[in-house]
């Protein structure tokens, strides 16, 4: 075991995965001579050359579909986008395209590529750089969408990404690039996807996430804890493949549910979450189930509306007191 | 072959020299052209009957450019195109049955009755689709591109769009990677004036021609419905393409002798009649290939008869191909949406459980 950062595990998973498979190749803006916006692609350039770490014009849409013609044809590319925000701009070449196409030709084509890059608000950058955008993906059928929150998780799934035959749309956090924690070694440690993992056991009160806000809500189940509150915090780590059973054995566990994640509620990934564990286990359900999110409104840029608009660990504390009746 | 002599014996003016075309071809050209009329007339009378559903893009008076492009190509070379892509994907070697059968939403269909008329797909012959997003075919094109000069080979991709694909970012986008990384690829615009009923000259204040020259990409012009001109100039650039000249476009004139879709009157409020019937008359390239064939005594009546005989044959035998070739069954339903269904994890989410 090693202690990372976030942005060191992402780099030594796409490091292994291209020395291990040649057909493997980095495409996007600034991954080259300036070593990538968040310095995630740091040194690939040095060791793998122009002709697989490859700076790309701003043009988001072109590299995101040339990405997908070279999945079609064999390649396994992983295009960076910058930020998912500007991935918008390419949003038709990954739903009409990437998660389309093998389907459309009856299997005739494999389109193994990963779009990665980060998602979510980081700190003032206002509306248009601030959005959490894992639901415009997990809604399409075609494409696996993947949310790491810790490094060690961010390795072993990135890997896992580039070794599936999917699209994988692979969402990162700028405010996650610094955080450490321990990752193992192994070169062929690889997280299988469509597995939660359980961040912290609990028996009061299942606190359901994924990506960045795992931080957030184990802030809350420390605050909790000194209330004599134990809540457990499912990461769920993959919205799709979805991990149901982890979700429908925290639920049994503490028949208290709060959901909390950082983009808007609306059709948001807990909606979907919520539907389906009053679907599947509203026997189980001793209260209705909270929702945390941003709220519903474009990010603000003055730092104390932006604080105001992002989910907090405050609030999930309050969620949870509120579905335990305290 | 300095002179064409027929088989008659009677030696004639070799019309087919400038074209660099040897006889062979030349009838060979002329029979494609016929089966992808015939096989576009025989879809329009299925739709017609309700055989075929959804949109229906006929490539009818636009068989030159398919014919002649994608002749001068190798086996080992890809097309992609847009969603009037009937007779490319047969021109690539997908069959006539299976198209037909596509169409018709069966299981013998080229995407087992999952895509469509608009989503014709030929792996085996890297027929790539099939596209129906305009523009959006550009940049897989591109990355085709890409993989070909990433490997090291030598095939080259031919990418059609029709003319309103050029004012699609996509395109843009596509050409400037094209010729940064010189990608072995040629776009290839069919350009037939309209895009669906909006004329060019409307919605572009500059020429066809002139649309690549800002991405540095060389543009060359042919009469699309001149299927030896087109042919001969396909062999060359794929010729200077394949030896690393990087990506080219080319502006194909041609004319589409039917609506946009089957949904749409053959002319109508965005063009006349008189226009349509005028184009059919002089610009049909079967009868351009016809007449300089009957000129070169290279072909009679009775042959040319013939040889329309077998087109029909063989888009009547899709037909009932397609006709007799099962739907889908409820079993494919859920089938092929995902490479690899990962053992950990649920996929499906309107409430069918993995077994």
């Amino acid at each position: 075991m090693a202690v990372l950062t976030y942005r060191e595990a992402l780099n030594h998973a796409l490091r292994e995965e291209m020395r291990r498979d040649p057909d493997v190749f980095l495409m996007g803006e600034e991954v080259g001579e300036y070593d990538g916006a968040y310095k995630v692609s740091k040194g690939l350039l040095d060791e793998f050359g122009p002709k697989r770490v490859v700076d790309s014009p701003i043009s988001e849409l072109g590299f995101a579909g040339l990405g997908v013609g070279a999945a079609m044809v064999g390649l396994r590319p992983v295009i960076e986008f910058m930020t998912f925000n500007f991935a918008h701009l390419a949003l038709d070449q990954v739903l009409s395209n990437a998660a389309k196409l093998h389907y459309m030709s009856d299997g005739q084509f494999d389109i193994p590529i990963v779009f990665r890059g980060p998602t979510g608000a980081a700190l003032q950058l206002a509306a248009q750089h601030s959005q959490a955008c894992e639901t415009y993906y997990s809604h399409a059928p075609g494409c696996k969408v993947v949310t790491p929150g810790t490094p060690a998780d961010a390795k072993g799934l990135l890997k896992a990404s580039i070794r599936d035959d999917d699209p994988v749309i692979f969402m990162e956090g700028e405010l996650l690039y610094n955080v450490k924690g321990e990752v193992p070694d192994d070169e062929d440690f690889v997280i299988p996807l469509g597995v939660a993992d359980l961040k912290r056991e609990g028996s009061d009160v299942s606190i359901i996430t994924h990506g960045k806000m795992i931080h957030v809500a184990l802030q809350a189940a420390a605050k909790l804890e000194k209330d004599g509150v134990q809540a457990e915090v499912l990461d769920l780590r993959t919205i799709r493949p979805l991990d149901m059973d982890a979700i429908l054995t925290t639920v049994a566990k503490t028949n208290r549910v709060v959901y909390l994640e950082e983009g808007w509620p609306y059709a948001g990934t807990g909606a979907q979450v919520v539907s389906m564990i009053q679907e599947e286990a509203f026997d189980e359900l001793d209260a209705p189930i909270l929702r945390v999110t941003q709220a519903d409104i474009p990010m603000p840029y003055a730092k104390n509306l932006e604080i105001l608009a992002k989910p907090s660990a405050e609030r999930v504390v309050d969620a949870c007191n509120k579905v335990l009746y305290r | 072959m300095s002179e064409t002599k027929t088989r008659k014996g009677a030696v004639k003016s070799d019309v087919l020299k400038p074209y660099g075309v040897t006889p062979e071809l030349a009838l060979e050209l002329m029979q494609e052209m016929l089966l992808y009329r015939r096989f576009e007339e025989k879809a329009e009378e299925a739709y017609a009957i309700g055989k075929i559903g959804g949109f229906c893009h006929l490539h009818i008076g636009q068989e030159g450019g398919a014919a002649g492009s994608i002749k001068a190509l190798r086996e080992d070379d890809y097309v992609i195109s847009a969603y009037r892509e009937h007779t490319q994907a047969i021109a690539k070697g997908v069959s006539p049955n299976a198209v037909m059968a596509e169409l018709y939403g069966r299981v013998g269909g080229a995407s087992g009755g999952k895509g469509g008329s608009m989503h014709i797909f030929g792996a085996h012959v890297r027929f790539m689709g099939g596209h129906g997003i305009v523009g959006g075919q550009v940049p897989l094109a591109t990355g085709f591109g890409w993989k070909i000069k990433y490997r090291e080979e030598d095939s080259v991709v031919l990418c059609f769009m029709g003319d309103a694909a050029v004012n699609q970012g996509a395109f843009h986008e596509s050409l400037n990677m094209a010729a940064v990384w010189k990608l072995p690829v040629i776009y290839v615009v069919e350009h037939n004036l309209y895009g669906m009923g909006t004329a060019f000259t409307r919605v572009s204040t500059t020429e066809m021609q002139d649309k690549s020259k800002a991405h540095g990409v060389p543009g060359t012009t042919v009469d699309g419905q001149d299927v030896l001109a087109t042919y001969a100039l396909f062999r060359k650039l794929a010729q200077e393409v394949r030896d690393g000249a990087g990506p080219k476009f080319v502006t194909l004139e041609t004319y589409r002798f039917r609506g946009h879709s089957m949904s749409d009157p053959v002319s109508g409020t965005y063009r006349s009649t008189e226009e349509v019937e005028q184009r059919k008359k002089e610009d049909d390239p079967i009868a351009i290939l016809r007449d300089k064939l009957f000129a070169g005594g290279l072909l009679d009546r009775s042959e040319l008869e013939a040889m329309d005989a077998e087109a029909r044959r063989i888009a009547n035998e899709a037909a009932e191909f397609a006709d007799n070739s099962p739907v889908p069954g409820p079993e494919t339903l859920y089938r092929n949406v995902w490479a690899v269904e990962n053992p950990n994890g649920r996929l499906f989410f309107d409430g069918r459980r993995r077994d």
